[in-house]
């Protein structure tokens, strides 16, 4: 299974990965992939999460192909 | 509806100008208020004088977003168009970051749809600003504050963000 996985922001700057391609098929939701991609850092607990760029819950099922974005709270405008 | 992420920086009434006139044939006569947000960059924030503000976003996600956004209050509000325009890049103090406009034949549903247009872009649209102080620090902005003037929208906008 393939995950390609973005980082944004000031989230970006704290794990040191723009963007990355995820091949792991032990991987079943969006906390999966944050540990799998962060070396297992723990998880902010604003940290907003996307996936094919609509807003998710944490613990939401990933499947292959899928583009999974962690960015933090948004301030645009 | 008119959406545009600008990586340059613009004159807000200028686009408007030229949005109005591209659209003359069409829109002529039948809109009797149009509501206009521009918000522009302070040289100051939390005590602090600030130079130069860097603004980011998520390419593709922001741009469906602002989309939706306009769609969902095209549906709420009796408007005939709206437009949003985003600032991307490095801005600088009174430079033009984002530009909000409603078009509606009565004035209630045009201020009321740009305001719904700039709240929503404000609590749902992946853009973030980086901070860089006169004194030479960095520093991300890490919230926006909400408006408390919209709050009598909040109800219903927090039961339609729940699906986000």
């Amino acid at each position: 299974m393939t995950i390609r996985v973005k980082f944004f922001a000031s989230l970006r700057e704290q794990v040191g990965i723009s963007e990355q391609d995820l091949e792991n098929d032990g991987v079943g939701t969006v906390d999966d992939v944050w540990l799998a991609v962060t070396d297992n850092q723990v998880m902010p607990a604003n940290v907003l999460i996307a996936i094919n760029m609509e807003y998710v819950e944490a613990g939401t099922t990933v499947t292959d192909g899928d583009e999974v974005a962690f960015f933090p709270p948004v301030t645009g405008g | 509806m008119h959406i545009e992420i600008r990586h340059e920086g613009f004159s807000a009434w200028e686009i408007l100008a030229h949005y109005e006139a591209q659209r003359a044939e069409e829109m002529h006569g039948n809109f009797g208020a149009t509501a206009v947000f521009v918000g522009t960059m302070r040289d100051f924030n939390e005590g602090d004088d600030v130079s130069v503000m860097t603004l980011e976003h998520y390419p593709g996600m922001t741009e469906g977003y602002l989309a939706r956004i306009c769609e969902e209050a095209e549906l709420r509000w009796q408007i005939q168009d709206s437009l949003i325009i985003h600032r991307v890049g490095d801005v600088r103090p009174a430079d033009a970051i984002v530009l909000v406009a409603a078009w509606s034949a009565h004035r209630a549903d045009a201020f009321d749809a740009s305001r719904y247009l700039m709240e929503e872009l404000k609590s749902r649209a992946p853009f973030w600003k980086k901070e860089q102080l006169n004194h030479g620090d960095e520093r991300w902005v890490e919230k926006n504050t909400p408006d408390p003037g919209a709050e009598r929208l909040g109800k219903e906008m927090k039961n339609k963000k729940k699906g986000m």
